[in-house]
């Protein structure tokens, strides 16, 4: 029976697996479909939480299911960055499939079937990244996580949303091509068989030139750049704003970019290892594109109107703090990118439910046109409120703490540019947030006058995320232990200096 | 039966079959089929069996034809390649035998017999060329099976004659120009046994008699593998052609002519001899890039699916000899799953066309918009097998295009790395507009008209002007009396052909999650020593 | 220079009808012609193994002990039986061209290429 707990990775994995089968057999009847959904993510996210005091005592899952490729087996391992990510995910999947069933039905959308299998399939390949040994078993649950996100890009069939979806394949698939050229050339020139990820990285500047190796990197970091949205390859992210708010909430603001970020961190900290990075030079030139992106995405969002596409380039410049994170090579930055990780999935889905529920319900898009919409939905402004707020930096919200985190990492290194970039970057949160909250609640208008909150499948997982969020920056070890989680990866990637 | 004995009967069994077929059809229509399938499913047996042996001993299957003893006699020898590539010819026959049940017997009104026995003809002069290993035997082999693959590519529509004497033109230049290559080897060697030629080559270094030679039967077999710009019979062949036809031939009908160029490169005039010859690979593997791009894009442009899928045959081949021409471990394992897996995924595709054809008569894709809701477990099939051919994990596809970007690395060759990786994109560029119409776009209703009036007449012909007169503009390219008919009505896909389409799906994602098994016990033993 | 052409007079022919062979193949309208230069090259192969088979002084490949007691005094015999197949095969090749060719002129009513073209465009 042993057996069978030591293999819990493989089993979260089937049973989204089995769910995405579930749900395309059971088309016909969307009550046991949608029933599927909930059953799976709850019983995911006991799995994977069953797993947490383990991996918080030290205990690595390790699982090789199968040779993939001469050198590479397909492994499953369950270290502490892994564990942060597959909990955002599985807790959040929770949260979005009960959001999900209360929007789609309230909009009454088409193809119901193929968006909540997808969906499902997206999760199975984010939790699939999340315990990826290798980079080969990596770039594997990369691109289904691409293939499984399509269907839902182009969910409306709408000439444009078509146009989007193409734009989308054209993004991921050619960033796969860059991974998937730098995991073969990393494994040519590693010397003993497949390379697994290994905190300090197993690349290093003994069996390779500096020049390969920056060239190596430069591929791996393209290849998981485009779904982190680091500028200038950031375009699909906001474009794919076209699909459903639930998808942009847990795909566009969770799963996939953040199958960005955590690759990013899972190359810089895992296959090359800070040492060779910093040797080759290449932990500032990334640096500064995320301090690029930062701000740029941040000027970006002040001009948006339409509110989801206000939020997709905060989703792009917010993703760069972990990028950056990770470039700093500190131990405090290293806690501030992890800690973000989990900080800015929470905010964003709050504010990305939000978004969803005010489209869903009273068909507004505009943030010109919401004004005073505070006094109809409260309790979704309110939601929304903590989100903003969380992003900008407020303490005693989440977004403080990694920000926080961040700086003091800055500070390490002592390059004194990443603080102004990050305060900067706060200012222009405030900025292009606050006027949205400041017309909700203080502004009259004659469309909204009455309370008229949206139904509870909605309105419950939004301030169940917001409450989660103000926790989490209370007491980040409450729930899923994140903070625990960071300073293991960070004593990890530090050579136990945390 | 000894061991050995059984790579005579692979040959042996579906030549008996050719050949009672005709007369089997005296006894009465229904016997037919299953003749044929039993010749086909007993290759296949014995196909496995030395297979079987073959890979579990680690040790080649011989087998001196006659009794005479090579380098006089014939010898009949089963390596890990020709392993690979039996087993390969004998499962697809016996698949797309399955597939074809019924529909071919409908089409040719009684005469199907006829077809039967060529399409075993053909299997036969398959089994021959990858078996032997004679020189002139691979020669007569290979007129087999082209003359028999130029009779089933004249069964189809209205232009299939024609499109079959242009292949019969070429094919024979390229059977020819291998002849001739062989009489230079003969000249300058005096024996035919692929062994005994290697080693006589071996000291006649850079000999050009020896050049010539390879040149030739590259250049022969090239145009047997369909390798651009030798391609030029495969489009009209595979578009006119019954789909029958073209899913076992678009399989392995041109891989025989890449395993040909295995064979000259590798074996005959193994590594240590190459290096003489080292222009004439680095010429292949160029033509090999090009036509990787090339058929790509005209792919792209094709409004015709099995033109489409044809033109995307001419660049997959382009994969397997680029991965020969790098001339390392990685590089020729990966140009042989490519083999493998291509072989799969096109069979796959040209059933789904078949199928597809059986239900709505036509094969244009901008009238496939709905198909994913008629037919939604073909269209399954055929996205899966569309995402193999882009290269994505974990399907097959994906696993040649990982061995084939190692052996681009390891052979330094950045050019041949950014083809292969761009030539992905591509392949993603012309499915995506295939799923894209299949799955999202709406039907038009004047097409869904149509589609309703031929499918309940299907029986008796339309007559063309009623079928016109709502025919939207742009489909008319296909002139109706060229537009086969739907010979079954809609929803009556019988298990015969979705069988066929399940199972070479399902073996794509087994292909590529069993492919570390294939490279460590398969296809390491490929590899030429010394590499 | 004299030598190199008429030593090998027989290669130099052989050479000629293979080009003859391959334009009439490539260059010709004419399905009809396409097969004739098909059966040009196929003949002038054959003649170049034959003309591998003999030897100086060598007699017919029936073995008589008043001829020569060893190899050397018979032309090779393997050739002239690779060659026997090799004219099956070619007899095949064109029935079957022929038979086609039937059916091309019975559906288009034409033998040339570019005409059948227009028809199919």
């Amino acid at each position: 029976m042993e057996w069978l707990l030591e293999m819990r990775p493989v089993w979260v994995l089937t049973v989204t697996l089995l769910a995405t089968v579930a749900i395309l057999a059971s088309g016909r009847r969307p009550n046991v479909r949608e029933a599927w959904t909930i059953i799976a993510s709850i019983v995911q996210l006991i799995l994977v939480a069953s797993m947490i005091p383990d991996v918080v005592a030290g205990e690595v899952f390790e699982v090789r299911l199968l040779t993939l490729a001469s050198g590479f087996d397909l492994v499953l391992r369950t270290d502490p960055l892994g564990m942060v990510f597959a909990c955002v995910s599985s807790v959040l999947w929770v949260a979005t499939g009960i959001y999900t069933i209360g929007y789609m039905r309230s909009l009454n959308e088409k193809h119901q079937t193929v968006f909540y299998a997808s969906f499902a399939l997206c999760i199975f390949a984010a939790v699939g990244l999340a315990f990826s040994g290798n980079p080969l078993t990596f770039f594997v649950f990369y691109e289904i996580l691409t293939l499984a996100t399509y269907p839902l890009v182009i969910h409306k069939r709408t000439e444009k949303a078509i146009k989007i979806g193409r734009m989308y394949l054209a993004y991921t698939l050619t960033a796969g091509l860059f991974l998937l050229l730098a995991v073969g050339w990393s494994h040519l020139i590693v010397p003993e068989g497949g390379p697994d990820f290994a905190p300090g990285g197993f690349l290093s500047t003994s069996f390779a030139t500096p020049l390969t190796l920056t060239v190596l990197f430069v591929l791996f970091i393209l290849g998981v750049a485009v779904k982190a949205g680091l500028m200038p390859v950031h375009a699909w992210l906001p474009a794919a704003m076209i699909a459903p708010t639930p998808v942009s909430a847990l795909l566009h603001a969770v799963a996939v970019v953040k199958a960005g970020v955590f690759g990013v961190l899972r190359v810089v900290g895992y296959v090359f290892g800070y040492d060779t990075v910093s040797e080759i030079g290449m932990a500032l030139p990334l640096a500064a594109v995320a301090a690029f992106t930062i701000i740029a995405a941040s000027v970006v969002a002040l001009t948006a109107d339409n509110l989801k596409r206000r939020l997709a380039y905060s989703t792009v410049g917010q993703l760069s703090y972990v990028v950056l994170g990770a470039a700093l090579l500190t131990t405090a930055a290293t806690t501030g990118a992890v800690m973000h990780i989990a900080n800015h999935a929470f905010m964003k889905i709050t504010l990305f439910f939000c978004a969803g529920a005010i489209y869903a319900h009273l068909h507004v898009e505009k943030i010109s046109d919401m004004k005073g919409i505070g006094r109809a939905m409260p309790v979704t402004m309110g939601a929304f409120a903590v989100g903003a707020f969380g992003l900008a930096g407020i303490p005693p919200l989440p977004g403080f703490v990694s920000k926080w985190w961040l700086a003091s990492g800055a500070w390490q290194t002592g390059d004194w540019i990443f603080i102004v970039v990050l305060i900067t970057s706060s200012l222009l949160n405030v900025l292009y947030f606050f006027p949205i909250i400041f017309n909700a609640f203080f502004r009259k208008s004659e469309r909204f006058t009455v309370y008229n909150e949206a139904p509870v499948a909605m309105s419950g997982p939004i301030l169940a995320v917001a409450v989660a969020s103000i926790v989490l920056g209370l007491a980040p070890d409450i729930g899923p232990p994140f903070w625990t989680f960071a300073n293991q990866v960070t004593v990890a990637l530090n050579g136990g200096a945390g | 039966m000894t061991t050995s004995n059984s790579l005579a009967w692979i040959i042996a069994v579906p030549f008996f079959a050719a050949a009672v077929l005709p007369m089997v059809r005296r006894l009465g229509k229904a016997w037919v089929l299953p003749t044929a399938l039993i010749g086909s499913g007993a290759a296949l047996i014995f196909a496995l069996y030395a297979a079987a042996i073959v890979v579990g001993s680690g040790e080649p299957v011989r087998h001196e034809l006659g009794g005479w003893e090579p380098p006089w006699g014939i010898e009949l020898r089963m390596d890990h390649l020709s392993a690979v590539m039996t087993v390969l010819i004998a499962s697809l026959s016996f698949l797309v035998l399955v597939f074809g049940r019924g529909g071919m017997e409908k089409r040719l009104e009684g005469r199907s017999h006829f077809y039967y026995s060529m399409y075993m003809l053909f299997t036969v002069g398959l089994f021959g060329m990858v078996l032997t290993h004679d020189l002139f035997n691979l020669y007569v082999f290979l007129e087999v099976s082209s003359l028999a693959g130029y009779s089933l590519i004249a069964v189809g529509e209205r232009a299939s004659p024609f499109a079959a004497f242009r292949y019969l033109i070429l094919g024979t230049l390229g059977a020819l120009l291998f002849l001739l290559g062989l009489g230079y080897l003969y000249a300058i060697t005096g024996t035919l046994n692929f062994i005994d030629v290697a080693e006589r080559l071996a000291p006649l270094g850079d000999s050009r008699a020896a050049l010539v030679a390879l040149a030739l039967m590259l250049t022969g077999f090239g145009i047997k593998a369909a390798l651009f710009p030798l391609h030029a019979w495969l489009p009209d062949s595979y578009a006119y052609a019954s789909n029958l036809t073209v899913a076992f031939m678009a399989a392995v009908g041109t891989k025989v002519g890449a395993y040909g160029i295995f064979r000259v490169l590798f074996t005959i005039y193994e590594t240590g001899n190459l290096q003489f010859h080292m222009p004439v690979v680095q010429i292949m593997g160029i033509l090999a890039a090009i036509a990787i791009l090339a058929g790509s894009i005209l792919a792209m442009a094709q409004s015709d699916l099995k033109r489409m899928l044809a033109y995307s045959s001419v660049s997959q081949i382009g994969y397997v000899l680029l991965g020969f021409s790098m001339l390392n471990a990685n590089g020729i394992m990966g140009g042989v799953l490519h083999i493998v897996n291509h072989a799969f995924m096109k069979c796959c595709l040209f059933l789904v066309v078949g199928a597809m054809m059986a239900q709505v008569g036509h094969r244009d894709i901008r009238r496939l918009s709905g198909m994913g809701r008629k037919m939604p477990w073909v269209m399954a099939a055929f996205s899966l097998a569309a995402i193999s051919m882009i290269g994505l994990p974990p399907t097959a596809g994906f696993f040649s295009k990982w061995y084939l970007i190692l052996g681009a690395v390891d052979a330094g060759s950045w050019i041949f790395v950014a083809v292969i990786l761009v030539s992905s994109l591509l392949n993603a560029a012309y499915f995506f507009r295939v799923l894209e119409r299949v799955y999202l776009k709406r039907e038009d209703p004047a097409e869904a008209a149509l589609e309703t009036a031929v499918a309940t007449t299907s029986a008796t012909p339309v007559s063309g002007s009623s079928a016109l007169a709502v025919q939207p503009e742009e489909a008319l390219e296909v002139r109706e009396e060229e537009a086969p008919r739907p010979w079954l009505g809609p929803g009556t896909l019988p298990a015969t052909m979705l069988a066929p389409i399940g199972i070479t799906a399902i073996s794509l994602l087994a292909l590529g999650l069993g492919s570390a098994w294939l490279v460590e016990n398969v296809l390491r033993f490929i590899v030429p020593g010394g590499l | 220079m004299l030598h190199d052409i008429l030593g090998w007079y027989n290669y130099w022919l052989i050479a000629v009808l293979i080009l003859v062979g391959i334009y009439g193949m490539m260059a010709k309208r004419n399905l009809l012609k396409k097969l004739m230069g098909m059966n040009i090259l196929q003949v002038s192969i054959i003649l170049f193994f034959l003309t591998l088979s003999p030897k100086e002084e060598g007699s017919m490949p029936v073995f008589d002990a008043e001829l020569a007691s060893t190899a050397a005094g018979y032309a090779n015999p393997l050739p002239q039986a690779l060659m026997l197949t090799a004219i099956v095969v070619g007899v095949a090749t064109t029935g079957l061209a022929l038979a086609l060719l039937v059916r091309v002129h019975r559906t288009f009513g034409t033998l040339e290429e570019d005409d059948i073209m227009e028809d199919l465009r």
